[in-house]
């Protein structure tokens, strides 16, 4: 399993977000998910692949707080500190 | 006086080819979409009409859904969200379904074998659903009336039309999308079938041939859009035809085979023509279900004899769609409602290809050399299309052009 540190995780979860439909260049750190037509479901697909990767557990509560691309990467970082 | 209905858009992704009027043609001239044994859409490329976010939120009975719809609307003259010409909240929509996304269910099926619980998609229930295909359909379009499926095995799109058709005359709705969908030529669905005996083993559709031994497996969807006849006139609409009657019934005999005597089948028939205010003299064409099963087709050809009397059924011209396609399941009933919504435009039947060998007792003209011009059709011209579904559903609508 890679370490969890900012350049890992965001790579992960940018190629994961680019995936479910938006540009890869739309996915940037400040990009909000409701501009990047990213919804619940969505999130629920890019949790699978961080814990896949990282062994970080997201949970619903966790999510519901995320706005953008960078709020995702810090807390997957922080969590696995 | 109930409200009149007609059709004002169709479409079709089928094995002969992606458009309704591509499967008319084809079918008309001869041609055949089957390839070693199944029907499968070859030419139906998801991505041409589907958001690459759609195409991860869909199964392919519902991709199949979205891009018959998307004919459909455009010939209607619709171009969709805030420009619909009929008010959205009173546009409903009914896509039927044999199975839905069984793709879906195998794929992650294999995934909670595999990897476990925690790893299957949240995607998964939203993309197997059986009303997938409706649902679809009013997101990407901004239909916000009643939505829903029909599911009654091989009697759903029909079943989907018919519903339809009493939806808008019995004023919830002023237009409805409506059709079938179906996407089940998949290892599991193919094994089933296979177990029940119900595929043929020579893998040739050749309905009422007294060689047939069963149907083959296709796919696809058909899609129409159907308006209240005042709405349609009030917005200068291109009418293609109108759906007179729809009758259904139940043979309550037995989970897969039909009744013998087609007596079920026979009472739908008589119901759709009371309920189109038609007589049996007063028909052209019929799009038989005509699967190529043993049972089916014998049944279904006294099931005419029954409705129709002996005499007229003998005269009309019938046709089975399924010996250029194969078996539809839940999408057959609107891909043939369209196909014979085309033939009474064009005034010709297309025929039963590979029909060669009569069987006893199955003495109906079915069309066998080639297209046949209708006859007597001066006015308008009607036809019945018939749909019958495991379980004993069965499903007739009643088309006039």
């Amino acid at each position: 399993m890679p370490a969890a540190t900012q350049e890992t995780v965001e790579t992960t979860i940018v190629d994961a977000i680019a995936k479910l439909g938006p540009e890869p260049e739309q996915v940037t750190r400040d990009a909000t998910f409701e501009s990047l037509d990213i919804d619940s479901l969505d999130l629920v697909e890019v949790a699978q692949i961080v814990e896949e990767e990282f062994g970080v557990v997201l949970k619903g509560e966790d999510m519901e707080k995320l706005n953008t691309v960078g709020d995702a990467i810090d807390l997957v970082v922080a969590r696995a500190s | 006086m109930s409200r009149r209905v007609v059709i004002t858009g169709v479409g079709v992704v089928s094995p002969l080819g992606n458009g309704a009027t591509t499967l008319y043609e084809r079918w008309k001239a001869g041609e055949c979409g089957i390839e070693s044994g199944v029907g499968a859409c070859s030419d139906f490329e998801p991505a041409e009409v589907l958001t690459k976010k759609e195409l991860r939120r869909t199964d392919r009975f519902a991709q199949l859904a979205i891009a018959a719809c998307e004919e459909a609307v455009e010939q209607a003259g619709w171009t969709g969200g805030e420009e619909l010409p009929v008010q959205a909240e009173r546009i409903g929509c009914v896509i039927g379904t044999g199975i839905g996304g069984i793709a879906t269910i195998e794929t992650q099926h294999d995934v909670l074998n595999e990897s476990g619980p925690k790893r299957v998609s949240p995607l998964g229930i939203p993309l197997m659903m059986g009303n997938a295909g409706a649902a679809n359909l009013a997101l990407r379009h901004g239909f916000k009336g009643p939505a829903h499926s029909t599911v009654s095995a091989c009697a759903a799109g029909a079943d989907a039309i018919g519903t339809a058709l009493r939806m808008i005359r019995a004023g919830d709705c002023d237009a409805v999308v409506t059709g079938g969908a179906e996407a089940g030529i998949t290892p599991l669905a193919y094994a089933c079938f296979g177990a029940m005996g119900a595929l043929s083993e020579s893998g040739i559709s050749r309905p009422f041939d007294a060689r047939r031994d069963g149907f083959v497996m296709g796919e696809g969807a058909g899609v129409l859009i159907l308006e209240a006849a005042e709405v349609a006139e009030e917005r200068g609409a291109t009418v293609l035809g109108e759906l007179l009657g729809y009758g259904a019934s139940a043979d309550a005999f037995h989970l897969t085979a039909p009744e013998p005597g087609g007596g079920g089948a026979a009472r739908a028939i008589v119901r759709a023509l009371e309920d189109a205010g038609v007589s049996a003299s007063d028909l052209h064409y019929v799009n038989a279900h005509g699967t190529s099963t043993p049972l089916n087709d014998r049944s279904e050809t006294d099931a005419l004899k029954a409705a129709l009397g002996e005499e007229t059924a003998k005269s009309l011209p019938v046709s089975s769609t399924k010996s250029a396609v194969g078996h539809l399941l839940g999408a057959a009933g609107a891909v043939e409602a369209v196909a014979t919504l085309l033939a009474l435009r064009e005034r010709v039947a297309p025929p039963t290809l590979g029909y060669e060998v009569p069987d006893e007792g199955l003495d109906l003209d079915y069309v066998p050399d080639g297209p046949r011009p209708l006859e007597g059709a001066n006015g308008r011209a009607v036809a019945l299309s018939n749909s019958f579904g495991f379980g004993g559903h069965n499903a007739v609508l009643v088309i006039a052009a």
